[in-house]
């Protein structure tokens, strides 16, 4: 849209341009204010000296990111080995994020085709619907989700009066109830978008590839899928990125048993640790990890959109 | 030009003087969840014509991190646990309170006048005291249930039933007292032995919670928790069959404590809100509301008489000793911070 009015050339689309770095001043001052200066400090304490039970000394030290790397045993005087605890730590929270990612993607999608093909008029009623559980706390309804899981809650007793099992299922501190809690934290943030892609769907073109003989599952992933690509990959990064560094679910469900990203952080921070560089230097890797997730999503989008056209 | 500037000067020194007014008539406490009943505060309020405004943390280490982070010159009182108290007055993040400066000082029980962690009392009052250990679901277990083993090498009835609270110190302690070793022992092979024993234990424990410690034993999700008395007397009181240990290898003794924070706005009104709670009257409100002792002389007319008798507050002849935990130095807590980490891992 920058573009757009940039291209003009003529006296009067200067004198917008003139106005738009004003108007624009805000947006920027924001973005730098709460977004480049806190991250700028954390780059910067990220390669600062540790104090003992938090905070920092002004003296450059690479020692964050060689205790991420680096495992030199119990005393910390043993030559350097690969150290896989935070390798581990990260890789299982990549893991569970993605596997709430395909669940809330699985449970999601078709959420949100049937909301977009019910009749206009009700289909601010279902989205609002969707919406509903998120106006309570988050902590709240993790809180919930574990009574509901529980080997004494509703869940098992139900399964248990039916007789399609004898004893309780244990679900709660498992990762399986980490991956059920994330998915339900983030669920609408899959829906929505998904939802906006199908609405703008024409519906005409399935009809069309129906009356050429393509079968449903056909139509679905040559037509449909291909056309909502955008809010799939939306949906995707909006549930995958919150749930990477999330610490209420894997702590509260999971049992806090193993460490997150999220809670490794936090750690740092609220523990005992008292590592503020360390933590400064663990969400560094964190953001420069999405940082490429989404880039190569990006690329890809453009190398699509480039075919496409 | 000039008009609106002058206007807006004045409105800005008005505004100032304002909060300035206000500030005299204001108390910011920084406390414990849950911790202190609302009736009390709006009782200091009301007896000494006091805005009272209060923020919660959830661990003395969230405590001391967000007064690290430039909280301090914030709030006026803070209630640390003891072993926090030295890190704090360590920090110089307290201030010391003079001869004098607190009417009721006498009140303070001869045995909490002049605790290890700060001598003489300089920067605290005693605020609850009570101990740390376990409690154990009778319905699961019926055995003897006075030995860290229940936690660390459990019976085959309570492996993987266990809630540990999520927080180092707690932990740590008690396994120090299970292997019968000095705290923040610095010799390598004893720290060894530990980092191998909780590697091993972790297998029979079920979670690490602090929040919902007493929530997982009344809904019996766990059957050994390991907990504070009070919230142990409270899953009791709410229904659990459970019952609260005092193991012979010993057990985790804590006292918070109200400091004057350096750099308080209102120094005046922390030092009335900490005479108000050497009252034996207002402090026995808080030991009925939070269920721990109170480390003032003359509190037994006005506490609930159950607490007397509570099991929970009362150790058997024959328990071990309590001990606070301790603080141990740089080398030895990078040391406990690795074995954390094994254990998290």
């Amino acid at each position: 849209m920058a573009a757009g009015a940039a291209s003009g050339g003529s006296a009067k689309s200067d004198t917008y341009a003139d106005a738009r770095t004003w108007l624009l001043l805000p947006a920027w001052a924001v973005l730098g204010i709460f977004i480049l200066t806190p991250v700028l400090m954390m780059l910067v304490y990220s390669f600062l000296t540790k104090e003992f039970r938090g905070g920092v000394i002004w003296e450059l030290s690479f020692a964050a990111y060689d205790q991420f790397f680096c495992s030199r045993g119990l005393f910390g005087d043993e030559p350097c080995t690969v150290e896989w605890t935070y390798i581990n730590i990260f890789w299982r929270s990549i893991w569970q994020a993605g596997a709430a990612t395909l669940l809330s993607l699985v449970i999601g999608f078709p959420t949100a085709y049937f909301i977009a093909t019910r009749p206009e008029s009700v289909r601010p009623v279902w989205v609002f619907l969707i919406t509903i559980p998120y106006w309570v706390n988050l902590l709240i309804r993790t809180v919930s989700m574990k009574f509901m899981l529980r080997d004494q809650g509703p869940l098992n007793d139900f399964l248990i009066s039916t007789g399609l099992i004898d004893s309780p299922i244990h679900i709660v501190n498992t990762n399986f109830a980490v991956q059920l809690g994330l998915f339900y934290s983030y669920l609408p943030f899959m829906v929505l978008p998904i939802y906006a892609s199908v609405e703008r769907y024409n519906f005409n073109l399935s009809e069309a590839a129906a009356d050429l003989y393509a079968s449903k599952m056909t139509t679905l992933r040559r037509i449909l899928l291909p056309a909502v690509k955008p809010g799939v990959i939306a949906g995707c990064i909006l549930v995958f990125v919150p749930s990477l560094g999330s610490f209420l679910a894997p702590d509260l469900l999971g049992g806090a048993k193993n460490f997150m990203i999220g809670s490794l952080i936090e750690e740092q921070f609220k523990g005992n640790a008292g590592n503020w560089p360390f933590g400064a230097a663990a969400s560094m890797i964190l953001l420069s990890m999405v940082l490429v997730i989404l880039m190569i999503f990006a690329r890809q989008q453009a190398k699509a959109e480039k075919g496409a056209g | 030009m000039k008009t609106l500037l002058k206007t807006t000067a004045t409105a800005m020194a008005l505004a100032l003087a304002a909060n300035a007014a206000s500030a005299e008539g204001k108390l910011v406490i920084y406390h414990w969840f849950e911790y202190i009943p609302q009736e009390l505060l709006d009782k200091f309020s009301a007896e000494h014509g006091v805005e009272v405004v209060m923020d919660t943390y959830d661990s003395n280490e969230s405590l001391l991190a967000s007064l690290k982070a430039g909280a301090i010159g914030t709030y006026d009182v803070a209630v640390p646990g003891d072993y926090m108290v030295s890190i704090m007055a360590g920090e110089g993040m307290l201030d010391t309170i003079a001869d004098g400066e607190l009417a009721n000082s006498g009140n303070i029980a001869p045995e909490w006048a002049d605790p290890s962690f700060d001598p003489g009392r300089k920067h605290s009052i005693p605020y609850q005291w009570g101990s740390t250990s376990f409690s154990v679901n009778r319905d699961v277990y019926s055995g003897d249930i006075n030995t860290t083993d229940i936690l660390f090498n459990p019976p085959s009835e309570l492996a993987g039933k266990i809630n540990m609270l999520d927080s180092q110190g707690e932990v740590l302690a008690m396994a120090s007292l299970h292997m019968g070793m000095p705290q923040c022992s610095n010799d390598r092979e004893q720290l060894k032995a530990l980092n191998a024993m909780l590697q091993e234990a972790k297998g029979n424990w079920a979670s690490f919670n602090s929040d919902t410690a007493k929530e997982v034993l009344v809904s019996g999700d766990a059957a050994v928790g390991q907990i504070y008395d009070g919230f142990g007397a409270k899953a009791r009181e709410e229904g659990a069959n459970v019952e609260y240990a005092f193991p012979q290898q010993g057990y985790v003794v804590w006292m918070d404590n109200v400091v004057l924070l350096k750099d308080a706005p209102n120094r005046a009104n922390a030092l009335k809100f900490m005479d108000f709670l050497l009252e034996p009257e207002n402090i026995a409100a808080v030991s009925n509301y939070a269920r721990y002792g109170a480390g003032v002389s003359g509190v037994s007319e006005h506490l609930d008489p159950a607490l007397a008798t509570l099991p929970e507050a009362n150790p058997p002849a024959d328990a071990g000793a309590g001990v606070f935990i301790e603080v141990c130095n740089e080398e030895t807590q990078a040391v406990y911070d690795t074995i954390w980490t094994n254990l998290k891992k």
